[in-house]
Parts: C-alpha cells; structure tokens; sequence
C-alpha cells in the first residue's frame, strides 16, 4: 500500500522523543535520553576500553533496543541470520562513524533530541549531517555497495546479542567488574530496569517501523518520499513538546546547552562523518541496533566497530568536550576538539572517501 | 521480462536496482529481495511508477512481480 505517512512511523517517532524525555526526568543526561554513539561509549568505559572517568557506565537503553528488535524479529518471524557483507569495511565504517559522532557530541538520534532542546549547534550538525549523507548518495548513485549478505547458521545472527546480554547480566550481577562513573554524564542515569523496559520498546517499535535517521533525508533526496523522515520530526517534535510541558525548554541558544560545544565547524564536520558514514552502512548507528537484533551479524560487527571506535576516540583525545559556562573568575569558553581530533576529522573523511571509491564500480570507471 | 536480483543488499540497494531497470522502460520486472523492508520498499517505488505489484513467496524470500 503505497501511504504518503506511516502512522507506525509516526508514533515510533512520538514514543521515542517521549521516552528521550522521562528518561532525561529519571536520570539521564539532559539533552540524552538516547543516544547510540554515547551509550556505547559509555559502555566502552564500563568495559575499561577507555579510561575517560566521566564517561563510564553500562548503558541498559543499547541492550534493550538490541533485544526488543530481536524478541519483535523472532515473534513475526523476520530474525535472519546474515552475514557476509564486507564486515570489516563495515568495522571501520563503524569506528569512523563513532569517531565523528563523539567529535559532534551525539548520534543521529541524540543530535535530533538536542534540536527539540534548543540546542542550535546541533541544527549546525543537523547541517552537516545532510552533507554527509548528500555526498553518500552521489556515491549510491554510481552503484557503491558492499557485497551481499548470505544466510549463516542461526548462531551467528545470536552472537551479538548474546554479547551484550551476557554483559548486561554481569553487570547485573557483579557490578564489581566493571567501572562507573561518579561524576559525569555517565553518572547521570535513569533506573536500570525502566531504562532498559523503555529501550525494549523502542526496539520493538523502531525494527516494526524501520526508524532511520539517514534513510529519512536520503528518501527525501532520493526519491521525494517523506515516510521516514516524518518519524524523524515525530521525535523533534515530541521532544520539544515534553521539554516545554516539562518546564525545561529555555529558548533556542548555541550558548549553555548541555553537553555540547559551539565550535560549529566540528559540529558540521563530525556530522558529515556520520552522515556520509551510516549511507555506506545503509542505516544509522540506531538502525545498526536494530538490524544486529534481526540477525544481521554484519551490523553486529559495525555496533563492534562503534565501541572500539569510542575506545580510541577518548583513549587518544579525539572527542569534543562541550563548553564551559562563565565564572566569576572566568569567560565562557567554546569547547571543542583537540588538535588530535581535527586530524581524526581528516583522516575520517579520506578513509570515507577511500571506501566509497573502492566500493563504487562507475566511480573507478569500470562498468 | 527483466530480472533483478537484489538478494543482500543493503538498503537502498534494491530499490536503486529497480529503479535502472524502470529507467529503461520495462513493462514486466521480476524483483527478487530478501526482507520485508526491501519488499515494503521495492512495491511503493514501483507503485509510485505506475506498475501494479503482486508479492510472492520464494522460500525465505520474497518474489516481486511488476507489470505496467
């Protein structure tokens, strides 16, 4: 049936923009009830993957999504175990995406729920982002694609999964072996259980509904069709409606936003990476999730890639820090990346442009 | 009668497929996919071009008949 809107789309968007919320009013960081590139880089931190202090906790939302997408892929019979599909350029492609998105300070979906909080720089990244994903299309319409995913034995689509289960249950059950932060925004975070039922919903909802952030702009450049991205403003709108209903909506400012930094041209820039990134990948880090509980190890191995990704961003100082407010005894001061993270950005986007030739059979000027 | 096997891979991939072959003004294309957000995804592209589109099982895949 061909809709011009998905009512499914439509109240995945509204739900998830909902739940970013109550998450932020139980706990999470403001401006953070979801967010993929960080959760998974705080989970990094848990892991001692790196050992950036206020960045360290096991985030239940990214467990929670990857099963709600698997239990809802199991219950209509869409679990597929795949793999096969050029899963190292994936890894990279994964790290790389990761690497930009801390530089920016959020994923696809963060940056959507920093809109709704009045966050400007991440309209800036809203900019960069588009970008991004604009110079993935030109590519996709010279035939990139990695190679095909086949059908492996059901093991492997439970793999990943099972991974962060396991974890998840040992964190649990020996919170001992991991480390948390206790100041920071991996300090900062919403009741175990309701995060973790809330993410379960989200996955069920965003695996029924194909919520992606990429595939919204990319649909609309594409082929004039808005199903996608009207899940997309579902979320902004839904956001900034419980913001102002709430009594946390400030106005929109670039200045004092939480968790964030006003250096533009890396907010712009972090964004292209991610933008350009998830197109190669075929979806955003949340259609990542999404895809690893259906089964496709490939993306499995892209959310891997995302965490040791993560590990490297902090381990060598490639992330954004956000800006410093004004003191008595000082100025407000721009946050931003470091020297290390302004290369980062470079070598990010030629490795971006390196896979997006070698993938792309007319750009090599082959037929 | 054209055929496009568009069996793993990743979106948007398949539609992209199905879109050269629409391009070249084929009446009769058999799509080939292997998930329901590419079936979903192929049928409204096609649609939307004026093709009338029946689904098919082909074991866990799914078989698209586009006639215009």
């Amino acid at each position: 049936m061909n809709k011009k809107v998905s009512p499914l789309l439509i109240i995945t968007g509204l739900i998830i923009g909902a739940a970013a919320v109550i998450l932020t009013k139980f706990g999470n960081p403001a401006n953070m009830g979801f967010c993929i590139a960080c959760f998974l880089r705080d989970i990094a931190g848990s892991l001692k993957l790196h050992v950036a202090a206020p960045v360290q906790y096991f985030r239940p939302e990214i467990v929670g999504i990857i099963l709600g997408s698997l239990i809802i892929s199991l219950a209509t019979g869409e679990f597929r175990a795949k793999a096969g599909s050029s899963p190292l350029v994936r890894f990279i492609l994964g790290a790389v995406v990761m690497i930009g998105a801390l530089v920016f300070l959020g994923c696809p979906l963060r940056m959507v729920i920093r809109m709704g909080g009045g966050d400007l720089n991440a309209f800036v990244g809203f900019a960069g982002f588009i970008v991004g994903i604009l110079i993935g299309i030109v590519f996709l319409k010279k035939g990139y694609s990695l190679k095909r995913t086949k059908d492996i034995a059901a093991v492997g689509g439970y793999a990943v999964p099972a991974i962060f289960t396991v974890l998840f249950i040992l964190f649990l059950a020996v919170p001992t072996m991991f480390v948390f932060s206790q100041s920071g925004p991996g300090s900062m975070h919403a009741p175990i259980f309701m995060a973790l039922i809330i993410a379960l919903v989200v996955g069920v909802l965003a695996e029924k509904s194909r919520m992606c952030m990429v595939g919204g702009i990319r649909d609309v450049v594409m082929f004039k069709d808005f199903k996608l991205i009207s899940g997309f403003i579902a979320v902004f709108l839904a956001v900034l409606i419980g913001n102002i209903v709430l009594g946390k909506f400030k106005g929109f400012s670039t200045e004092g936003q939480p968790i964030s930094h006003s250096a533009e041209l890396w907010n712009f820039l972090g964004m292209v990476i991610v933008g350009w990134g998830s197109c190669l990948l075929g979806g955003c880090p949340l259609r990542q999730l999404i895809l690893t509980g259906e089964g496709n190890l490939d993306s499995g191995i892209t959310v891997i890639g995302m965490v040791v990704g993560a590990a490297i961003s902090h381990r060598l100082a490639l992330a954004g820090s956000a800006d410093t407010a004004a003191t008595a005894e000082a100025a407000y001061k721009v946050g931003g990346i470091g020297q290390n993270g302004k290369i980062a950005v470079f070598v990010c986007l030629i490795i971006l442009l390196v896979i997006s030739f070698i993938y792309t059979p007319k750009a090599k000027g082959n037929k | 009668m054209k055929e496009v096997d568009a069996r793993g891979f990743a979106c948007p991939r398949p539609v992209l497929m199905t879109d050269e072959v629409i391009k070249t003004g084929e009446n009769d294309i058999i799509v080939f996919v292997d998930n329901k957000v590419a079936e979903m995804n192929v049928s409204n592209h096609a649609e939307k071009n004026g093709y009338k589109v029946s689904h098919e099982r082909e074991g866990r895949d799914f078989k698209l008949v586009l006639k215009k």
